[in-house]
């Protein structure tokens, strides 16, 4: 028995060293990340680099070209893949629920889901830039629309799989048309989680650069047609970073810290509004 | 466990032969219900009085909440669920495939045996099932939630807090929400199916209260386990085993003298 126990003792010990090292390993990761990009970032945070254009080499500049182009093309993203991804996870969830062809979205979702996202900048520049003949922000933001859809629609099945039964019953035996079983009733109940992935999907395509280099390319200049090459924060990063430039260096560090703190705090409030589901 | 006796449809007690038809609210005949391949009902008879309790009993898996289920179209949601037979509301088939679903649901009232309050306030909880059938002005929508929050009791414990979510109440309040919600779209039958098993002893005794006043107004059939509670509150008392209607008779008549072997000993708690 005393032999047993101290065995069972010290396979728990060991289990517990284990999850508490991985999960050590990987929250210190997280905060030399973090601390790098402060460390960086924040010496190159200057009113300038809100005001001004991407400079040329040996210049002084800013990044408000790259900030507008990420935040219109992102919105555009979103606008586009959001509706799209609602209503097929709406599909999956409530009235295709028994249907073959769910089995069939759901997988094909699945990939979508998977799929580098080069990939699909890679067939929207196929599909949309070749036949343009340029680079063009919408193309951009149709790539990040495609990656907005995958996300969101997995979100809102989930979270719609997540209401129990007896409430869609209890709603129908009210006499309540399918249409408010589902819009009124369904969504009332998982509208935190469905939001939340609302969030995630916007935190996700906020910070994407593969879509974009095949699609919007880049601009140095100010435009706020978005019709022609259009700046992103994460293809501008990707460029500056890998330059022998000193200032460009310093401005894709302040770049990459404006993205993190972007995401994070979307990321905190998508955390926020979906706990107020617990809190009721 | 035995089977020796047949089973033997009683109907409902002997009544002078012309107000019968018309004091039966819904008459089942022959009603045999499928899951998919199983056969869950196997040729279910019986008559619902109107403003009379009817209640089910039986062992779990009986067919008792299946014939509920049935009385509303319930199973419709749901794939691979069929009915055979007839179940005539005021004469009317409503296994007929034209049947307006959501009419004959708001005609025929349900109650959970969980509580499923609306993820929404208490006043819209009752408000949302109106507004959707009647054009009604604000003071009269005020007017129908109150009624319909004092016919369940709740409305002492909840008049001061409308807005709160419905999500908010004690178990037994949400149940009572409920009840309330489906009386204020003013259905002709009430199914209760176990209303009170996920509830305490006071608010079983509260609902119990209010079945007793609803059925002035309303045909109501609860289905429940709880032996005591079916001879409490109601009129007619259904036995069901194995998807057969074993026996039906007046309340008083199946728990004194039942006439089935098999039903003296489900209420005497020999098996089930």
């Amino acid at each position: 028995m005393a032999v047993y126990s101290r065995k069972r003792r010290i396979e728990n010990g060991v289990f517990l060293a284990l999850s508490f090292g991985a999960a050590a390993l990987g929250l210190v990761a997280l905060v030399f990340i973090l601390a790098a990009l402060l460390w960086n970032g924040v010496a190159g945070l200057k009113p300038s680099v809100f005001t001004q254009m991407t400079p040329p080499p040996g210049s002084a500049g800013g990044l408000l070209n790259a900030i507008y182009g990420s935040v219109v093309m992102t919105v555009l993203g979103l606008a586009i893949g959001a509706p799209v991804g609602l209503l097929a996870g709406t599909y999956m969830a409530e009235h295709g629920r028994y249907a073959k062809l769910t089995v069939v979205v759901r997988f094909l979702n699945d990939i979508l889901l998977s799929a580098p996202s080069i990939i699909i900048g890679l067939f929207v520049y196929e599909v949309v830039v070749t036949r343009l003949g340029h680079f063009s922000g919408y193309a951009g933001a149709l790539a990040l629309a495609m990656l907005v859809i995958p996300v969101v629609a997995r979100t809102t099945e989930d979270m719609l799989l997540l209401v129990p039964n007896t409430l869609r019953e209890a709603a129908s035996a009210m006499g309540l048309p399918r249409s408010h079983v589902v819009w009124k009733v369904a969504y009332a109940a998982a509208r935190p989680g469905i939001v939340t992935g609302l969030l995630l999907a916007f935190a996700r395509i906020s910070g994407e650069t593969a879509p974009l280099l095949f699609t919007a390319l880049n601009n140095q200049f100010w435009t706020t047609d978005i019709s022609g090459p259009t700046a992103s924060l994460p293809t501008v990063i990707f460029q500056f970073a890998l330059s022998p430039y000193k200032d460009w260096q310093q401005l894709a560090w302040t770049g990459a810290l404006i993205i993190t703190a972007t995401v994070l705090l979307l990321s905190i409030a998508a955390r926020s509004l979906g706990s107020t589901r617990t809190a009721k | 466990m035995t089977h020796d006796a047949e089973p033997v449809t009683t109907a409902a007690p002997p009544r002078p032969a012309a107000d019968q038809d018309r004091a039966n609210k819904i008459a089942v005949r022959d009603l045999k219900f499928f899951y998919g391949d199983t056969l869950a009902l196997k040729g279910v008879s019986l008559n619902l009085e109107a403003n009379k309790v009817t209640a089910f009993i039986g062992p779990s898996g009986c067919g008792k909440s299946t014939l509920l289920r049935v009385l509303n179209r319930m199973y419709d949601l749901y794939p691979r669920q069929r009915a055979e037979g007839q179940v005539l509301l005021d004469g009317e088939n409503i296994l007929d495939p034209k049947t307006d679903l959501n009419l004959l649901r708001a005609r025929i009232g349900m109650v959970f045996q969980k509580p499923t309050p609306f993820p929404m306030s208490i006043y819209d909880n009752i408000a949302f099932g109106i507004k959707l059938y009647e054009k009604v002005s604000k003071s009269e929508l005020d007017g129908r939630v109150e009624t319909a929050l004092k016919g369940s009791a709740l409305w002492p414990e909840v008049k001061d807090k409308l807005g709160a979510s419905g999500l908010s109440l004690s178990g037994g309040q949400q149940q009572r929400l409920c009840i309330a919600r489906t009386v204020a779209l003013k259905p002709d039958v009430i199914l209760l199916d176990e209303p009170c098993s996920a509830l305490d002893p006071i608010s079983t005794a509260r609902v119990e209260e209010l079945i007793d006043e609803l059925k002035g107004q309303y045909t109501i059939a609860i289905v429940t386990h709880n032996m005591q509670q079916a001879a409490r509150c109601s009129d007619y008392t259904a036995f069901m085993y194995l998807g057969e209607l074993v026996e039906f008779a007046d309340t008083h008549h199946i728990f004194t003298s039942p006439t089935q072997k098999q039903t003296q000993q489900y209420i005497t708690g020999r098996f089930g």
